[in-house]
Formats: structure tokens, sequence, C-alpha cells
């Protein structure tokens, strides 16, 4: 636990860090540098905490902000680029799924054989992916920020072809935006086929008389959530006739599954389908325009001070606590439309904030799941070349990746996650972790970690981790080691427990205390 | 009559929410005793489409608005299962006709939240904490229906299947979630004696999580005790060595039956479904939708079944957060509505009736021009529930809905 005189000094200390010394850093700014390690990033690895107070906060700060001049380490980098289906082209992967779909329908021998294993082995790819760069690497914001807006803009991997599209869609759609404007950011999203395909848009229409064919009307799913969801929040003021009127406008913003297959055109816009009436939208009076009607309804979003008092809200409880200060959250949306919806600017001045430092900010938070799992393994050190243990983990934890159901994505409150259940399964996942019982280390010729199924009841049974196939030498954590790592996270009290207790069980101890779960 | 002193106490100026603290029913006593009635609620997420699944076929306009996916009359290929010779069951819920038909099932349709949100977000909320248009509510109304029962709390009190505490049972109150029951049967890491005395020294008394772990702990060796006891140990192995149903929530009804009948301390418990969100490719009497519903029915005939005797002390209650738009949209789908059916199911459930005032499909009859209006707000459903079948006091009720509106349902849906 860091001390409230300590903390009450951080503001100040921050603005000094310009001036960082190379000497050894002083306690209060290895209590800030946990702090921005636990939310600019999944937590501290070993000598991480030493090395940002050392380089001073802002620093480190500035140069998560810009990702793009941190060199990912050859080693990952090399591993990234070695799965393939992660680095091919949505076209490419669609077409791999309806050539294994069509097998099927053949009834060819071995065929469903053959689906499933592929749809395992993309589903694990796009795992590893993932999880490799949020436990490596050193781009860590970046990741935090994936996280963030894959959730914002979620797409469930379960439906249909999105099985086959949502690496893409993180990849092409999401990724290259994370800090970048929230105009581009939006627009990559509405045109990506795996979000056209997930919130029904793809088959949305002018009414025709058209028997055939799926798409013969309006389907308003999509321009319901772009304005509920993604934009404006469900209190921004629309009705139901916006709504209407917003599907209207968007008819026609479609992709055509057989093109993206054989040439991997991923959007288009189909004029035939468009409504090209007049339209009342917002107050505005869109005259017919194609698909530039779509293009000014995504300006006049992205800009909106609804859409910046929304996503500057989930930003500051994504990053600051739960219950957001509102004074906060208008300085960051004052930002927003300052700088035209500039994601970097609105993070910068939620980082620079006091409030961001306050005292009654650390440890705040709850960790999600994924934060748990993703900060646990990034304290122990220990070498990632097998996720299946960690996405079995979080099948359990009711967060499988790439699994939401539901177009809102994951929350990341304490209401949401904290429950009995939730802190057992996590301490099992602590005990076999510090046990060095998880399979972490070497990849099995069959790996399969458990891909979501669209269930109903969220019921599938899967194992618990400990009772994961066992490495025949299990190599335990240090507790010394994961103690320094962990440092001013873990309180007096804590430390003092484990200290009593037997060597074997205190790594297990500290991953699984009250301390790790908040950040 | 209870009733008028509950309502004469909200037009009092209520609206305002009692806390109900952990202490609340220690204050009743050993005077207090438990019923040892039952509550069951099934939550579908995404909001099922009512009017395919208690469909009016006896209206002329019914099959107008959904040509392509609306049901055919009964007795048709594909028809719809014959209720009063105007409603009609989906086909896919052949399995709950028995209960139908001996009237241990009823349905309340134009139901459902009087705020007009279509966010399935909002709308959820609302009905999982039963303050519609509020979203400063801190709690859920099962937990504060739990709260306010007689009788001596436990974790297992308040049961909740899923892999997330859901809101409506969040709040003051102990409450405990299983992912799922099979889960949750096994022994694990904290029942080794070494790891299970460092883990609860260290989250003793702790401020922020000491109560959710001592919860999770007591919950999980109650669990294991009953799951221990012979006769459902049995029926776990038989269930698990039988071939499972393509979804899980049969298993798991057959599980949670099981369960409640091994401990009595279970009083309400909570299960929620997703996937019912059908804006396109719905299907008719086949298609997605009634591969969705097949499974639920198959759950909720397992549950009732497995009860057993336990069965005539228990009412199960299926509600979705609002409707689906009376016409199908243009891509064989529906978009989203308002006013819903609510399903009813108990061994004194007054069944074999579809209630609530229903007033068509016709179009002048639709709320906005597009989805059913709700006729008989789902507070008042559950409120009859809690007061008729949990035997909750009149003041109690006022703190499990508060600001509960002053028309009452015109009907009696369950007896004591």
């Amino acid at each position: 636990m860091i001390h409230r005189a300590t903390l009450s000094l951080l503001t100040v200390v921050l603005m000094a860090t310009g001036a960082a010394s190379a000497a050894a850093p002083a306690p209060d700014a290895q209590a800030q540098a946990l702090h921005v390690l636990n939310r600019l990033a999944f937590g501290p690895r070993p000598g991480d905490v030493e090395r940002v107070a050392n380089m001073g906060v802002q620093r480190w700060i500035d140069e998560q902000l810009h990702p793009e001049t941190i060199p990912l380490p050859a080693d990952l980098s090399a591993r990234l680029a070695a799965l393939d289906t992660v680095n091919r082209g949505a076209g490419d992967s669609l077409a791999e799924f309806l050539e294994l779909r069509r097998e099927v329908k053949l009834d060819d021998e071995g065929a469903k054989q053959r689906r499933r294993q592929t749809e395992m082995r993309v589903a694990r790819q796009a795992a590893e992916a993932r999880l490799l760069r949020a436990v490596e690497s050193p781009r860590q914001l970046e990741e935090v920020m994936v996280d963030f807006w894959y959730n914002h803009f979620n797409v469930f991997a379960g439906k249909g072809i999105d099985r086959a599209l949502v690496t893409s869609y993180e990849r092409d759609a999401i990724r290259p935006y994370a800090l970048g404007s929230f105009r581009a950011l939006l627009g990559a999203t509405a045109k990506h086929p795996a979000m056209l395909f997930y919130l029904d848009n793809v088959v949305s229409s002018a009414p025709r008389p058209d028997p055939k064919g799926k798409a013969r009307g309006l389907n308003e799913n999509y321009a319901r959530e772009l304005m509920e969801l993604h934009t404006l929040g469900a209190d921004g003021g629309y009705t139901q006739r916006d709504v209407t009127e917003l599907a209207r406008m968007l008819t026609g913003w479609t992709f055509d599954q057989r093109r993206l297959a054989s040439t991997g055109e991923t959007f288009r816009f189909d004029a035939g389908r468009h409504d090209a009436g007049a339209k009342t939208w917002l107050g505005h009076a869109i005259a017919p325009a194609g698909q530039q009607e779509g293009e000014y309804a995504l300006d006049v979003l992205a800009m909106h001070p609804a859409t910046a008092r929304h996503v500057s809200r989930e930003l500051a409880q994504y990053f600051v606590s739960d219950e957001p200060p509102p004074a906060l959250v208008d300085r960051m949306a004052a930002t927003w439309l300052a700088s035209q919806g500039d994601i970097r600017a609105v993070l910068a001045t939620l980082f620079a904030s006091r409030e961001f430092m306050a005292a009654g900010t650390v440890g705040a938070k709850f960790k999600t799941p994924y934060q748990y799992v993703v900060s646990a393994v990034r304290a122990s050190g220990a070498p990632v070349a097998n996720v299946g243990p960690l996405v079995n983990t979080m099948n359990q934890l009711g967060m499988p990746l790439y699994g939401c159901q539901t177009p809102d994505g994951y929350k990341n409150t304490q209401d949401a996650w904290l429950n009995p259940d939730a802190l057992t399964r996590r301490i099992a996942f602590a005990t076999a972790l510090a046990g060095g019982r998880l399979p972490l280390a070497t990849l099995p010729a069959d790996a399969r970690p458990a891909m979501m199924e669209p269930n109903m009841a969220g019921s599938d049974v899967v194992p618990l981790p400990v009772a994961a196939p066992v490495d025949p030498k299990p190599v335990p954590l240090d507790p010394a080691r994961l103690q320094a790592t962990l440092a001013g996270s873990i309180s007096a009290r804590t430390q003092a427990i484990v200290q009593r207790n037997p060597d074997n069980l205190r790594a297990a101890m500290l991953l699984g205390s009250p301390d790790f779960m908040q950040r | 009559m209870h009733r008028r002193h509950f309502l004469n106490a909200l037009a009092l100026g209520a609206g305002i929410l009692l806390p109900v603290g952990r202490s609340a029913w220690a204050v009743g006593g050993p005077a207090a005793s438990p019923t040892g009635k039952k509550l069951v609620v099934v939550m579908l997420r995404g909001a099922v489409d009512g009017l395919n699944v208690v469909a009016p076929v006896g209206d002329e306009n019914y099959l107008r608005l959904r040509p392509t996916i609306g049901l055919a009359a009964p007795g048709m290929d594909g028809g719809a299962l014959d209720l009063d010779g105007y409603f009609g069951l989906h086909p896919a819920l052949a399995s709950l006709q028995p209960l139908w038909r001996a009237r241990k099932l009823a349905f309340v349709h134009a139901s459902g939240s009087p705020d007009a949100t279509r966010s399935h977000f909002d709308a959820q909320d609302y009905m999982e904490s039963a303050t519609p248009g509020r979203k400063s509510t801190p709690d859920g109304w099962m937990n504060r229906l739990v709260a306010a029962l007689p009788g001596p709390q436990a974790p297992s009190r308040l049961l909740g299947i899923g892999p997330v505490l859901p809101r409506i049972l969040s709040g003051q109150a102990a409450a405990v979630n299983l992912p799922n029951v099979a889960g949750a049967a096994r022994a694990d890491l904290l029942d080794r004696p070494a790891v299970k005395a460092a883990f609860d020294e260290l989250y003793a008394n702790h401020p922020r999580f000491g109560r959710a772990y001592a919860d999770g702990r007591a919950a999980h060796l109650e669990v294991m005790e009953a799951l221990e006891k012979g006769e459902m140990k049995r029926e776990m192995e038989a269930a698990d060595r039988g071939a499972p149903l393509p979804n899980g929530f049969p298993d798991d009804a057959a599980r949670l039956a099981g369960l409640m009948r091994n401990d009595p301390k279970i009083q309400l418990a909570f299960v929620s479904l997703g996937g019912w969100d059908t804006h396109a490719n719905q299907g008719a009497a086949g298609g997605q939708l009634a591969n969705r519903l097949a499974p639920l029915g198959q759950g909720l005939a397992v549950l009732a079944e497995r009860l057993g005797p336990l069965f005539d002390d228990t009412v199960v209650v299926v509600m979705s957060e609002f409707g689906r738009t009376a016409r199908e949209n243009g891509n064989g789908g529906t978009d989203h509505g308002h006013g819903n059916v609510m399903w009813v199911l108990g061994g004194k459930v007054r069944g074999g009736k579809v209630y609530g005032e229903w007033e068509g499909v016709g179009d002048a009859k639709l709320n906005e021009g597009r989805d059913l209006p709700v006729t008989t707000d789902f507070r008042s459903v559950l409120a009859q529930i809690s007061e008729e079948h949990l035997m909750l006091g009149d003041q109690r009720l006022e703190q499990v809905f508060p600001a509960m509106p002053q028309k009452r349902a015109g009907f009696r849906i369950v007896g004591t």
C-alpha cells in the first residue's frame, strides 16, 4: 500500500520528473511508476518499476502515447510474424472459411473435423497474437487501448463469418487508430465487414418489392448501436425516429462476401440498396447524397458534444475510477472538441490530471479477468509459449477473448466482476501459476484453447486450470523476486501474513492476494 | 387487503428506496419463519420475440405483419400449438404443452417495463433493478427481496448461475454466483487445508473483498455438501453420462433442481440466457429463434419434473427486457419493440390461461405504430408473486419494488 503522505506529493513530483536523475529512484517516484504501470500498462514485469522511475514517469507516459517510437523486441516480432492466420487479409481468411463450410455441406469425409481444426487454429492464433502482445509488448498503452476500443466497438467472434473476420477487424480497424483520430476509428469500424455483418447493416436496404435476396428492407440494428454505444450514448438525446433515419442514411453500406473472398474488397457502397429519399436526422435536413450521407453522419457523431462526453466518461472510468469525477470528464470532453477528437490529446489530458494521480485513485480499480490474468503473467516473468491456460481461465472467469456476445462489450467495473466465485477461481489460477503448474512454456502439438461457441447459459463446462495437463517438472515462482516486482502494491498487512507462511505458498499468496486484485 | 395498504403507503410519498442492510433480516428474529417457497427467475437477454412465443394466430393482422416469420395456424404444417383458440405456442416449445394442459403454466401478454427505452442495456438494467427510468438504483430487486424475506440468511439463499454476478442479484445481501452447477461440485484448491488457511487469513475482514471471499467459501461448502447427498450424486452422474443436449440450459436446469431439493437454504435462483436479438433471419417454426426456444422449453420442463414435489412450492418466471416489432423487417427479422410476454409456471400457478389486457395487433393498436404497448407493468406480476407466493409483508414489498405504479394487475396469477 502506498502511503497517503507520499501520494499527496505525487502531482508535485510528477511535474518535476522531467529532471529525473539517473540515481536510484526516490520512493515516491517508485509509487508513481507502479501506479502508471497498473493503468497505462497491464501491471509491472520484473524490473519495470525501477526502469520507469529512473527514466521519469512523465517521459514514460509521453513515450507510451507515441508507440510508434518504441521498437518491438525482435523475438516478439518474429513470433507474431510466424502466426500465419493472423497476418493474412480478411479476404483470404473468409475464403478459407467459406470453402470449409462448402465442403461440410457437400458432406465431404472428414470435412467437419477439418473445419473444426481450422477454426480452432484461427482462434488460437488470434488469442496468441493478442496475449503475447499484452504480456510482452513494450508498447503497453497501445495494448491497453486495443483492449479498450475492441470492447467499445465490440464484435462477437461466434457469429457466423465473424469467426474468420475478427482478426482482421482488430488488426485493420482497431489497432491502427487506437491512439489516433476518433473519426478515423469510427469510420474504420463502420466499414469493416466484421461490424457490417455483426450488426446486420450488410442486409439493410431501402424497402424493395423483390422477395429474393436477404436485403429487402431496413435493418436498424447498427444505426441504433452506433448512436447508443459507439458515439452519443443512451442519453445522447436522440429518438426512435433518429434511429430509423440514420438506418436509412446507412442503407447500401455493405460488402459482398464473394468479392471479399476473391478480391479482398472489404467494403462497398451499393447504390441500388440505398434509400435515396430525403431524411431528417438529429434536426438536420439530409439531402440525398448516397454514401456521403453516412460519411456525414459519422462526421456529426464523432464531433458531437454528447459523444465527447460519453466516450471521455468511458475512458475516465477505465483509467481512473468506476464513478469518474465529472470535472475530469468535462475537461477531457473539452479537449476532445478542441482537438477534433484526437484520442492522444484526450488521454494526455487524463494522464496529466490531478484526479488520475490522486491518492484515492491508486488501487481503486478492480481488475477485469483479462487484466488480472495478463498482469499475473507479467508479474511472474514466466515466458509464454502456450496461451491455452490463459484463454481457459478467461473463459471460466466469464470474459472469453473475442467472446462477448452483445455489442456493448465487457464492462470494466468492480460491480461487474467482483463476485464470490470469481475470487475463488482467481486464487486457483494464481496458485497454479505460482506453482509453475500451468503449461505455459511448452506448446502442445494439438494446443487447442477452448473457443467460444455461442452458448445460451454461459454454462459450458471447462476444467479449472489446475486440472490442465501438468508440466513434468513444475518450476515454482521465486516469491522474493515476485515481491520485489510488485513492491509497493502489496500492503504491509499482506506482506506480514505472507511471511508467516511456508515458502511454497508465498508466491501464490501474493498473486492471489486482495492487493493484486486491484490496480 | 395487503395490497391497498401497500398502495396507500406508496401514495403517501414513497419512491424513496429504503436501505435494506444485512441486519434487516436479523431484526425479524426467530419469530419470522421461512415459508419454504421458492422463486426461479429466467431472464432472456436480447429481447425475445414474444409475438412468436405466444403468437396471436387468431388475429387477422398477425400473418399480414409477418408474412415470412409468422407461425401458421394450429394444425397446419409447422403450425403453432393451440393454447386457447386465439393464441398459439411456438412449436419449438412443445415440451411445455403438458404443463399448460395441467394448468401449471400461464402467460402475461403485452407486459413489460413502462420505460420507453429500446436500448437493451438500459432496459435490462431497469428490469433487474425494478426501477424503470432510474439508473442510480444501486441494487437488484432479487437482492432486496432476499433481504426482505423472513428467515435466516445464507449466501446460497440467493443463487445465480452464469459467469458473472448479474445486476439483479447485486446489493447488500449475500448472494452467490456459480458459473455452472457442475463446476461448483468439484473440489478446489482452497479445500486443501494449508492453502485454505493461508487465503482465509489474507481475506479475513478485508474491507473490500473479505465478504465476497467468505461468501464464496461458505456457498462452495454448502453446494459441495448438497451435491454429496446420494440421490443428487446419482442424478449428476446420470446427467453427465447421458448424451448432453446441445445447449447447456437443460443440464443446468436439471442440476439446479437437484441442488434446490438437497439444499433447503436456496430460496431464490436466477439464470440468464442470451442470444435472442434476432434482427435478421429469425425463422418461423424452424430456424434461429426455434433453435433457442427448444432447449429453453426442455430446460423448463426438466426443472419442473426434477423439482418433484417441490414444484408445488416453486414459481418460475421467464422474462425479457422488451419485445420486438410487430412487423417483420426486410431481413426476415424483427427490430426492438416494447411489450412482451412473461411466462409464469409452478405447481400453484393458475395456469392454462393467457393473462393481460390484450388489444390485438391491428395497426391502430400498436404502440408508435410498431410494437405491442405495455398493458401490464412487469413489477405488478413480480409483486403479486412476492406477496401471494413468497408471503412478503406489505412494508417489505415497498422496499423491493419502490415507486410501484398505482395500477395493479387485473388478475391473480398464483394461488396460495
